[in-house]
């Protein structure tokens, strides 16, 4: 057992304790049907106690047993609404069937970190989800040992129950829990041994899967109140326009339109969190009774738009490079791709260097030079942004999904001058959420809306408001060369990455550390275009695409692709270059032995064309090999074979799922998915147009093997994404001959792909 | 605005709007069944599959005008207590992640199995193939639609 002091949390719980009873978490009970309670006890055949006691900020326990366990966490699908409360419930030893889970509302008093970003939720909550189970655990063993006036080292739990060594004396939680909460909140707790988990690593089903399958209310868009009405928005139609005027009288006319204005989310004056990104400040916004009278009333408005030279600007500027056609300042693919492989590169700056990758280049054999890109993406969460407010004088009651509560939080205080504690955020289960829900615009729309209407709101986007008002994926450049000298030895390696606004690179990742003449240089270029974080940022391109690379650097140098990079990976580890990779070059080669052997990779024991890959982000290691074949110029998956070094794996199933989910995702959106802007105008807005990958279209068959460390548990929601895509292109080019170096490589695969 | 009489999950009802909103909306505003979801509103994303007369049908296509006295049968409506074969095998493979598309799979896969009761995969991928989901669960619903298929009572 590891002695924890308990010290981080203990303002929280002190707090709580002292407010035990008195109802310091109100669950967010469906506004305007009550369920809550009375639906677990149905659904779970749980019956609910009469008395709840509150241990902690984490759980209550019921005083026949049942406990409540909050999930602090926003639920975007990565499913940490049920494998965090399984963090709590190990460390307080309690029978799962008895648990029952419910969101957290934020809470800063309480809880540390409610942000769903960066596959961070079970990395960073590890520590204290332990706590505060151990917390109540030693609580309610303290209360026990008093009551029967034994030493509490004479004790022990076993789901829930707590026994005598000495006596055949037993109580339950739920008889103790009254008593518990007058102990004082121990200064340090004992957390178990990895050995010890009766939980942790074992697989427990999704707390929703039932009402999800069941077609309950779980989801932002779900939210009704009587006395709620409808908001939708109407945005410029292109990036670089504004709004200039408009004519809504026949609009406002129509059943059900309760009123037609203009807002300004952020105006210049606001102080903005990193949090408040949006495509578009100044909206039209149409607010009615009903969703299908407010879409029909948004098409009978009459607005007209500007340029907005502020947004033009920019583009302006980089369109006096040579070569480039005037566009009035407003984006276009085209100009983009050639400014991005011409420009670019001509402003890059050091990022790293190591030895003399100069001298390297100079005095090669040979160099392999190849550049990779990709398109801007949309995150195309399937329930569309949306949000409710209701703003009444000086409280604001919010509810939905969004991954950065807390940050919407100050930014609603700075918007409309809310104290904080008068600010109540609520999170909804979430229908996706991949990075875009953490750029709350619209709450802030939501709530300056319900204010402006001084009633409560539903703000609900159409999927083409979602699709063309992006946070986007960002569109990448990346030139890789190599310098091999005569004996074909790798002696210098050359990376130079950039985008549209914002660079890729990774100049501590491997290759870096495995080569002694290495230079990492780094670019953007300015575009009016919104961007931002989509799952596994920056690594979503960089990995497909330098995975690429080093499969045709070790054809080129006569080397098996997985043998060439564990020859690296010896090399970081046994002789790094350099001081700052941020990589385990151990861990790294675990996951490339492990699907080299799962993938019988030496016995060359598959039929179809098989591409490997395998990258390292987000504190997790994560290796693919990739099967398929082609049918009329389309790629059919066979299978993926997986490995993944995340440490403790706390739901296995769950992870698995979150695995295949990662690698379908990753495989669909390099191979199809595409965001091109015509006049700054988005070409898709919706899926007849934008490509997200199909049934027919995902792997047969996707293996899932872990590797079993007893490290602290890392992320899981990204890793998986990034590297698959370079399995995909060199699994294609086995097929096809025909390296990959565009995304989406369908376009590759068929020539000029037309959306 | 019009009256229209229509009939839901079994239940005989009357519903008072303009008779081009979508069935769709009609569920998810006016009868407070939200369990139907909205994904695209184009017919390409499947999320808003109900039942019509026991098929598939995109709710967000069809106009409130044009139900008349066809049954329409939604998630909440599947079966009585989520027990459903198709429900049960979702639940036995854990298949959702976010979950939001999963009422729209469900539907499509019990009326599939209904035509269709012991298919191959391929007859599933392809009765699936309209039905996004961003998650990526298609491997997870194969396998749930698989084990429905031979639970025998679809
Ligand atoms: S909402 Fe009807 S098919 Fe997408
Ligand atoms: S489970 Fe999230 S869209 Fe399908």
């Amino acid at each position: 057992m590891s002695k924890v002091k308990t010290g981080i949390g203990r303002r929280s719980f002190i707090k709580s304790v002292s407010l035990a009873g008195g109802g310091l978490i109100i669950g967010f009970s469906w506004l305007g049907c009550a369920r809550n309670t009375e639906e677990a006890e149905k659904e779970l055949g749980m019956q609910m106690p009469d008395e709840w006691f509150e241990l902690n900020g984490y759980l209550k326990i019921g005083d026949n047993g049942i406990v409540t366990i909050y999930s602090p966490n926003p639920e975007i699908g990565q499913n940490v609404k049920t494998s965090m409360p399984m963090i709590v419930a190990e460390e307080l030893d309690v029978d799962w069937n008895n648990v029952l889970v419910e969101q957290a509302p934020l809470n800063t008093a309480i809880f540390t970190r409610q942000l769903a970003g960066g596959s961070q939720s079970i990395r960073q909550g590890w520590e204290s989800l332990r706590m505060a189970g151990a917390t109540a655990r030693q609580m309610l063993l303290t209360a026990a040992a008093s009551q029967w006036e034994v030493p509490v080292s004479e004790l022990s739990v076993e789901k829930g129950v707590i026994s005598h060594s000495g006596s055949d004396r037993t109580i339950g939680y739920g008889e103790i829990a009254k008593a518990a909460v007058k102990v004082e909140v121990p200064e340090e707790v004992e957390l178990k041994n990895n050995g010890d988990f009766k939980i942790i690593g074992t697989s427990r089903k999704n707390v929703d899967a039932k009402k999800i399958v069941t077609g309950q209310p779980l989801y932002g868009l779900d939210i009704h109140r009587d006395d709620m009405l409808i908001a939708m928005i109407v945005q410029p139609p292109s990036f670089g326009m504004e709004f200039k005027n408009m004519d809504a009288e026949k609009a406002k006319e129509m059943p059900g339109i309760k009123d037609v204005f203009t807002i300004d989310t952020y105006p210049e004056d606001m102080e903005k969190e990193w949090s408040d990104t949006g495509a578009f400040s100044k909206l039209v916004v149409v607010v009615g009774d009903s969703t299908w009278q407010v879409m029909q009333a948004k098409k009978a408005l009459k607005v007209e738009w500007d340029l907005n030279p502020e947004m033009v600007k920019q583009i302006e500027i980089l369109e006096k490079s040579p070569g480039l056609m005037d566009s009035g300042g407003l984006e276009n693919s085209d100009i983009h791709n050639s400014l991005m492989a011409q420009v670019g590169s001509k402003k890059s700056e050091m990022i790293r260097k190591d030895g003399n990758p100069e001298a390297a280049f100079k005095n090669a054999a040979r160099v392999i030079e190849r550049s990779y890109s990709c398109p801007f993406l949309a995150h195309n969460c399937m329930e569309p942004m949306n949000f409710f407010a209701n703003v009444t004088g000086d409280k604001a009651e919010l509810v939905g999904p969004i991954q950065t509560p807390e940050f919407a939080e100050k930014s609603i205080n700075k918007r409309l001058g809310i104290d904080l504690e008068n600010i109540d955020i609520q999170m909804t289960r979430m229908g996706g959420g991949f990075g875009r829900r953490l750029y709350g615009h619209f709450v802030i729309e939501a709530a300056v809306i319900s204010q402006k209407m001084g009633a409560p709101i539903k703000l609900v986007y159409t999927r083409e408001d979602d699709m063309t008002n992006g946070v986007y994926r960002p569109a990448y450049h990346v030139t890789y060369r190599a310098a091999l000298d005569g004996n074909n030895n790798l002696t210098g390696f050359h990376v130079n990455a950039g985008g549209m606004s914002e660079s890729p690179l990774f100049a501590n990742r491997f290759p870096a550390g495995a080569i002694d003449n290495y230079l990492a240089e780094s670019w953007a270029v300015e575009s009016n275009i919104s961007i931002g974080a989509f799952r596994a940022p920056r690594s979503n391109f960089i990995a497909g695409a330098e995975q690429s690379f080093l499969d045709e650097l070790a054809e080129e140098m006569g080397k098996d692709p997985i043998e060439f990079r564990l020859d690296m990976l010896k090399r970081a580890k046994n002789d790094p270059v350099g001081e700052n990779n941020d990589y385990d070059p151990a861990r790294f080669a675990g996951v490339l032995e492990l699907v080299r052997d799962k993938s019988g990779w030496n016995n060359g024991n598959s039929s179809q064309s098989r591409g490997v890959s395998a990258y390292y982000c987000h504190n997790s290691y994560v290796a693919q090999v990739l099967d398929l074949t082609l049918k009329n110029n389309e790629p059919v998956i066979g299978k993926v074979i997986c490995a993944v070094d995340c440490g403790i794996v706390v739901n296995p199933d769950a992870a698995k799922n979150m695995v295949e989910g990662g690698t379908i995702d990753g495989i669909g959106h390099g191979l199809y998915s595409q965001l091109s802007f015509k006049d700054g105008t988005p070409q898709q807005s919706n899926f007849d147009t934008y490509r997200l990958i199909r049934h027919r279209e995902a792997p047969k068959q996707i293996d899932v093997h872990f590797i079993d460390n007893g490290i602290d548990p890392t992320g899981l929601g990204e890793p998986p994404y990034p590297p698959v895509i370079g399995a995909l292109a060199n699994a294609l080019y086995k097929a096809t001959g025909k390296r990959m170096y565009k995304q989406p490589f369908i376009s590759e695969l068929q020539g000029d792909f037309k959306t | 605005m019009a009256e229209f009489n229509i009939t839901i999950n079994g239940k005989k009802l009357k519903v008072d709007v303009d008779p081009s909103t979508p069935l769709l909306w009609v569920l998810r505003d006016h009868l407070k069944l939200v369990g139907t979801k909205y994904g695209c509103g184009i017919a390409q994303c499947g999320a808003c599959t109900v039942h019509l007369n026991g098929s598939a049908v995109r709710s967000c296509q069809i106009p409130i005008s044009s139900v008349t006295d066809n049954k329409v049968t939604t998630i909440e409506g599947l079966s009585e207590n989520g027990d459903h074969p198709v429900q049960e095998a979702w639940l036995e493979h854990d298949v959702p992640q976010c979950g939001y598309c999963q009422a729209g799979q469900i539907m499509t896969a019990a009326a599939f199995l209904k035509s269709n009761p012991k298919p191959s995969d391929e007859e599933i991928e392809t009765a699936m193939n309209g039905n996004i989901c961003r998650c990526g669960t298609y491997t997870r619903i194969k396998a749930a639609v698989k084990t429905a298929s031979n639970s025998h009572i679809v």
